[in-house]
């Protein structure tokens, strides 16, 4: 694949948004491949010269770690693929992955000028088709680093937070170790996101960059378990620490019924499936149980992905069970089309109550209740209402519970003066990151709660800049 | 990675490694357990850390080969290595002085019973012991055992080697001569936990079991291992492993080891027909161990 040649640039308002090829869904749902082709060349510098290159681009100030859209979106539309990559990756350490999970049109493209007229650029198309262009023809280049500061700091967390920090203090001269608790760097792009949605050699690929800029990885390692934070500051030479732990303590809706055999939670079903790869079991050890009708309990991204991976797991009848209507899902618009595409049966306004199981204690049934929509709650939404005697039962044999994930405690419970809220999120500073404890900085899940990689990498941005800050001048 | 510096069958398919690691050697605690994987198609095994050389760096463990991971455990040789190792996880044994503690330890359940029994005479209690086995080829650990008890009573269910019964038979006959138990630690099958419970309940005596469940993390992120104890559910790998005999619920946790059972075979005919041998399913869940 060469770079296309140029083609003098057509009027922007002239040319719809150009569509991403993708596999038919009847096809996909048979197999755990990438969803979406990309976009070609031709198709990319076609969409790319929609863009109007604004004076005050608004796209800009949208993106939580600020790419510098319009200039990289001119790149592309000149054919200047490899150049275009390099751009964005001044700031963004992870194209690929953004261009493929960020939820673009709630950022970057929904304040988009096209967008008064019909579609915005879509920017996180031609993000990723220029990050893919560049690994797929082995351009990447690594840039050279900072002069050595002598500073060390520890990144608890190898996810996006953790790998933002890692990428921008590495750059900078400071020597960067990052510690994982799992075998796999990666965290919820490893754990929890499809290989469909995001390919693991994509996401070991941009750990490998951030490897190659200088930092080093260490896995196996929990901190608080396997070594503490104040071992680290105090005995190991660390000058600053960042925890991006993430979220990683599955809620459960406790109902009776719950630890019946088959009754998952999403991050067990989806670590099962994407980190341990039991869509390949038997060829790789880790089983899940077969199922044939599976009832997806929550309205959130990672329910669209439990419910599509029990999709491709095999499951014949994949029910989504979610309290409130559909327009209160906080998943992505894109990720609910793709699972409606793919066959998944939605029972909207619709709560389980219990879990009936067979003689071998494994999940047999359902019970759930009809809800409607009461009077907005404190998070803005309508609240759901019981509807008396609308109870019913749904025959599975696989639950998997995915309503939202809290702070794993294993970080705040070993390191003495690290304040958390009363849920046990470490309490920072929104723009630095700073704990209350000296030398500790945290951003992400483990700070504002599961939220999404963009936001988590926009943390790690801001915390970077402050603890370098730290590290210069010992300020506090 | 992490080499394999010793490995030998100590009873009849009964392993016991030492393997090279040394952050956890020097970390590790009584009652904590680590995580091993062989490779990259392999899972998650959590393993009690029977004990540990901080200077040599090493920890060992000790199995019983009976799923596909273990048996494939059992295979490896000195100088061969795990991909992945990690720990020391879950909670340490809260140890300290309580009087007279028994310490029953049943099958493979003996292993994870060592340490802890050996920091709890460290502490200066007086230990009773009783080990148990279905049978004499199954039994381990008795001379270890003995080192740190006052007192040890050996058990086969068949009578085949020293006092014929139940380890519950022996703790009985403690608790009917007039022994003052502060504290009794129960580990090993199931069936035997339960059993334990049962004994000890009525005489109002404290007793600790150890879970073993089926994991995948072992750091708390997935719930696998969910387990109730007093009608709230706990996760094994981080608010255990050891919890209060008296209050677990250990009928779910019967039914939910078994959850794999039919995957577990297919993965068993797999290497079996890779050896070109067949050595008989094996009913025991992946992920277990301890």
């Amino acid at each position: 694949m060469a770079d296309a040649t140029p083609k003098p640039r057509p009027k922007p308002f002239s040319i719809p948004k150009q569509p991403m090829p993708e596999q038919p869904p009847h096809v996909r749902v048979g197999n755990f491949r990438e969803v979406p082709y990309g976009l070609t060349p031709d198709l990319a510098i076609l969409e790319a010269s929609r863009c109007i290159q604004c004076k005050k681009p608004q796209c800009v100030p949208g993106c939580p770690v600020s790419v510098q859209i319009p200039e990289f979106i001119d790149l592309v539309a000149k054919g200047k693929f490899v150049e275009a990559a390099r751009k964005i990756k001044e700031t963004n350490a992870l194209p690929a992955v953004c261009g493929r999970v960020c939820p673009q049109e709630e950022q970057c493209e929904k304040p988009c000028v096209l967008s008064k007229k019909g579609d915005p650029v879509a920017i996180g198309r031609l993000e990723r088709f220029v990050a893919d262009f560049e690994r797929v023809t082995g351009n990447v280049e690594i840039p050279a680093v900072g002069a050595p500061t002598g500073k060390r700091v520890a990144v608890i967390g190898a996810g996006p937070a953790g790998l933002t920090v890692a990428g921008d203090l590495v750059q900078i001269g400071h020597d960067v170790t990052i510690f994982e608790a799992l075998h796999k760097p990666g965290g919820v792009l490893m754990y929890g996101i499809p290989e469909f949605r995001l390919p693991k050699e994509i996401v070991q690929a941009e750990v490998e960059y951030i490897q190659n800029l200088g930092a080093k990885l260490e896995c196996n390692s929990v901190i608080g378990k396997s070594i503490t934070i104040d071992e680290l500051l105090e005995e190991e030479g660390f000058d600053a620490v960042f925890v991006g732990t993430g979220a990683g303590l599955p809620y459960f809706m406790n109902i009776p019924g719950e630890n019946l055999i088959g009754v998952y939670s999403a991050n067990e079903y989806l670590t099962r499936a994407n980190l341990m790869k039991a869509y390949r079991f038997p060829e790789f050890d880790t089983p899940l149980n077969k199922a044939t009708n599976v009832a997806v309990v929550g309205g959130g991204n990672v329910a669209m992905d439990a419910a599509r991976t029990a999709k491709r797991m095999g499951a014949k009848n994949v029910y989504l069970v979610y309290r409130r209507s559909k327009k209160e899902m906080p998943a992505r618009v894109e990720e609910v089309h793709h699972a409606e595409e793919e066959g998944i049966e939605f029972h909207l306004l619709t709560n389980p109550i219990i879990y009936h199981g067979d003689d071998e204690s494994r999940v047999s049934e359902v019970e759930c209740q009809k809800m409607e929509l009461g009077e907005p709650d404190a998070s803005g939404r309508r609240r759901p209402v019981v509807i008396k005697g609308s109870e019913f039962k749904l025959a599975v044999d696989t639950v998997i519970v995915s309503i939202g994930n809290g702070a794993n405690p294993l970080v705040p419970s070993t390191t003495p003066g690290l304040d958390t809220n009363k849920w046990g999120n470490i309490l920072a500073d929104q723009e630095t990151g700073k704990t209350s404890k000296k030398g500790v900085f945290a951003g992400g899940d483990i700070v504002i709660g599961a939220a999404t990689v963009i936001l988590a990498m926009g943390a790690g941005r801001k915390a970077a800049a402050a603890m370098h800050e730290y590290l210069k001048t010992g300020a506090w | 990675m992490f080499p394999i510096l010793e490995t030998k069958e100590i009873a009849k398919n009964v392993y016991l490694q030492r393997i090279q690691a040394p952050r956890i050697s020097k970390k590790r605690k009584a009652g904590q357990f680590l995580v091993l994987r062989r490779n990259e198609e392999g899972e998650r095994i959590p393993l009690t850390i029977v004990s540990s050389d901080t200077v040599g760096g090493s920890v060992t463990i000790i199995f019983q080969a009976v799923g596909k991971s273990t048996t494939e455990f059992a295979e490896m040789k000195v100088g061969d290595t795990y991909l992945d190792v990690v720990g020391p996880l879950g909670l340490a044994t809260h140890i300290e002085k309580f009087g007279t503690v028994v310490g029953i330890g049943g099958g493979i359940g003996t292993a994870p019973l060592l340490p802890i029994a050996t920091a709890i005479k460290e502490a200066g209690n007086r230990l009773l012991s009783i080990i148990g086995a279905r049978t004499k080829d199954l039994l381990i650990l008795e001379d270890e055992m003995r080192a740190v008890s006052d007192e040890i009573v050996v058990t086969t269910d068949d009578g085949s080697y020293a006092k014929k019964g139940f380890v519950t038979t022996a703790l009985q006959e403690f608790i009917d001569r007039g022994e003052k138990i502060d504290l009794c630690i129960g580990i090993g099958p199931v069936p035997m936990m339960r059993a334990v419970a049962e004994v000890t309940r009525p005489h109002g005596i404290k007793t600790m079991v150890s879970l073993n469940p089926i994991m995948v993390d072992a750091t708390g992120m997935c719930g696998a291992c969910r387990v109730t104890v007093g009608g709230t559910t706990k996760f094994v790998c981080v608010d255990g492993p050891e919890f209060d005999g008296h209050q677990v619920d250990f009928k779910e946790l019967v039914m939910r080891n078994r959850a794999y059972l039919r995957e577990e075979k297919t993965a068993m005919e797999r290497i079996e027909h890779k050896d070109g041998k067949c050595t008989g399913g094996a009913a025991v869940p992946a992920g277990g161990g301890n």
